[in-house]
């Protein structure tokens, strides 16, 4: 119950920057999508029998949601923490560090959720028509969001000033975006290479918005969400005792 | 202004009518002892001072009281209930006015009021009557719509003394309530506080401010490094250990040295300071009377809580 207060906290910062920060999620996604599905697309020959455009945007969806997660509980949370001191004006009320932690955790999610949404519903802008299966992806992109919402917020609890995020963006969230699969098919990666990138968090995310968007399930959809649940369980039972260490002395 | 009609929820007490004990209460902070073993009895209905130099562990003290902190060692209950153990439970009936301003900057008066109640399980139609009642106590009536940013400092101590209130505390914790403000700013939230004491509200008050302390405390403690040095009611412990009358006297040293002669014979005691002396008297002495007279530069005035306060942890400077 705490942490839906703390939700419903957020959302009600949110509403009154609602679309400046609709636009910052949303805006590097769609311009990928544009430059890389529409232009260099042109020039590159169909992968894994889709369009270049069609391999990209579901995985592109995927990344709207883990930069939103994660910059929530970042940028956002370090604010609440630290400028602000909104989380030790909320702990000194009934609500535990548990609770705020998996607030601000679901919060993060929910804003993923929405980014990923939203990527998906412009699809048919570019020509594609997501199958009804894509309706599925809406539980997938949430627990991938709180997975992205409990790194941002262990980075946030161990941070000492915003500077320490331009690693957590150049060493984690970068990488994921370019080696998870997105802009190419790892099936045709050396094995070892193949091996480390299948694991990165965003790889099962990415491989499951395709298979949902286009209705083409392949027999590994079980080990993907199986192995997205388990990082997801360790990430999210982690960051309430390292917020809670940061907070209480 | 209606500044009557704020009721408090009524609560069964024990025998002592004890609201907070802290016995051998301690706080270490790696290889720093912040808070070295203090004892505690905060009553109800009483408004508890809490006096130190910084660094002397008030805060630490209020900290672990709301769970900001967790004690190493000693025991401490509040409400008859444990720390940490009922934590929880403890600040459903806790009102905490912060030393640093954590209002929301982004929304408005009354939407921080109403997410602050949320916190406590409060709905916003059950709290709107109460925010109301609030909003007018704190002659923040017209503000309601305001967003936070555009608010003045004393009308965001208000805030944030309301925002204590909303789940009708029986124990509101004060760390530093008016520090920074002007003097009509501070007047207006002593009067405020006084007529909140009236209602049968117990506070813990915390301020650098002797006279704050003065004007609201009926018991404080005096805190130095990390341990309780004195405590009792203001009026006594000024009469008992500073005296009646302090001459404050600007001169040069032999001068200050003749003074402090002729108060020792007049049983007075002195402190030479770099630029005067400061004589602290029991009783009227016509001799010391007429040689300060002759000096060009000099102050005499009732013995305050800061004389007090100075006399037990000193004038050196406290920065850590």
């Amino acid at each position: 119950m705490g942490a839906l207060r703390i939700v419903m906290r957020n959302a009600r910062v949110w509403k009154k920057f609602m679309v400046s920060s609709l636009v910052g999620n949303l805006g590097q996604p769609l311009l990928f999508l544009l430059a890389f599905g529409f232009g260099m697309g042109q020039e590159v020959h169909p992968v894994a029998g889709y369009s270049y455009l069609q391999f990209i945007a579901p995985g592109l969806a995927a990344s709207a949601m883990m930069y939103s997660a994660a910059f929530e509980t970042t940028y956002g949370s370090f604010t609440r923490l630290g400028t602000q001191s909104t989380f030790e004006g909320i702990i000194s009320t009934p609500i535990t560090t548990t609770e705020l932690a998996w607030g601000e955790m679901i919060w993060g999610a929910l804003k993923g959720l929405l980014a990923g949404g939203i990527m998906l519903a412009v699809m048919p802008l570019f020509g594609l028509w997501p199958s009804l299966w894509a309706l599925a992806l809406i539980p997938v992109l949430f627990v991938a969001g709180i997975f992205f919402a409990a790194i941002g917020l262990i980075m946030t609890a161990l941070a000492r000033s915003y500077e320490f995020f331009n690693y957590f963006i150049s060493l984690v969230i970068t990488p994921l975006f370019l080696f998870s699969g997105i802009f190419f098919s790892l099936k045709d990666m050396p094995a070892a290479a193949r091996l480390v990138m299948r694991l990165l968090p965003l790889t099962p995310v990415v491989n499951l918005a395709r298979m949902l968007c286009y209705g083409e399930i392949n027999g590994t959809w079980l080990w993907q969400i199986i192995w997205l649940l388990l990082i997801t369980l360790a990430a999210a039972s982690i960051a309430p005792p390292l917020l809670r260490h940061r907070l209480i002395k | 202004m209606n500044t009557q009609s704020l009721n408090f929820a009524k609560f069964t007490l024990n025998s002592a009518n004890i609201i907070l004990a802290a016995r051998s209460l301690q706080k270490t902070f790696g290889s720093r002892q912040a808070v070295r073993g203090i004892d505690l009895d905060i009553y109800q209905g009483e408004c508890f001072g809490f006096l130190g130099p910084n660094g002397a562990g008030k805060t630490t003290t209020i900290q672990m009281i709301i769970g900001l902190a967790e004690k190493t060692a000693g025991d401490l209950r509040v409400f008859g209930l444990s720390v940490p153990q009922d934590l929880v439970k403890i600040k459903r009936r806790i009102g905490v006015v912060p030393q640093n301003d954590n209002l929301d900057p982004d929304l408005t008066v009354l939407e921080n009021l109403l997410i602050y109640a949320s916190y406590y399980g409060i709905t916003a139609k059950h709290i709107r009557p109460r925010v109301d009642e609030l909003l007018r106590f704190f002659a923040l009536d017209n503000r309601r719509d305001e967003i936070i940013q555009h608010l003045s400092g004393g009308q965001r101590r208000r805030l944030l003394l309301a925002r204590a209130l909303v789940h009708q505390p029986e124990l509101l914790i004060l760390d530093e309530p008016t520090v920074g403000l002007d003097p009509q700013a501070r007047y207006l939230i002593w009067q405020r506080l006084r007529q909140l004491q009236k209602n049968g509200l117990t506070m813990l008050l915390t301020s650098h401010y002797m006279d704050e302390v003065s004007r609201l405390a009926s018991r404080v403690v005096i805190m130095d490094q990390g341990l309780i040095v004195a405590q009792g009611k203001p009026q006594q412990m000024i009469d008992d250990m500073v005296g009646a009358d302090v001459f404050e006297v600007i001169c040069d040293e032999r001068e200050a040295r003749m003074l402090a002669g002729v108060a020792a014979a007049c049983q007075a005691r002195a402190e030479i300071m770099a630029d005067g002396i400061f004589i602290y008297t029991r009783n009227a002495c016509s001799r010391l009377d007429s040689e300060i007279r002759s000096l060009p530069q000099w102050l005499r005035r009732p013995a305050n809580l800061e004389d007090l306060f100075i006399k037990l942890t000193g004038r050196s400077l406290r920065e850590s």
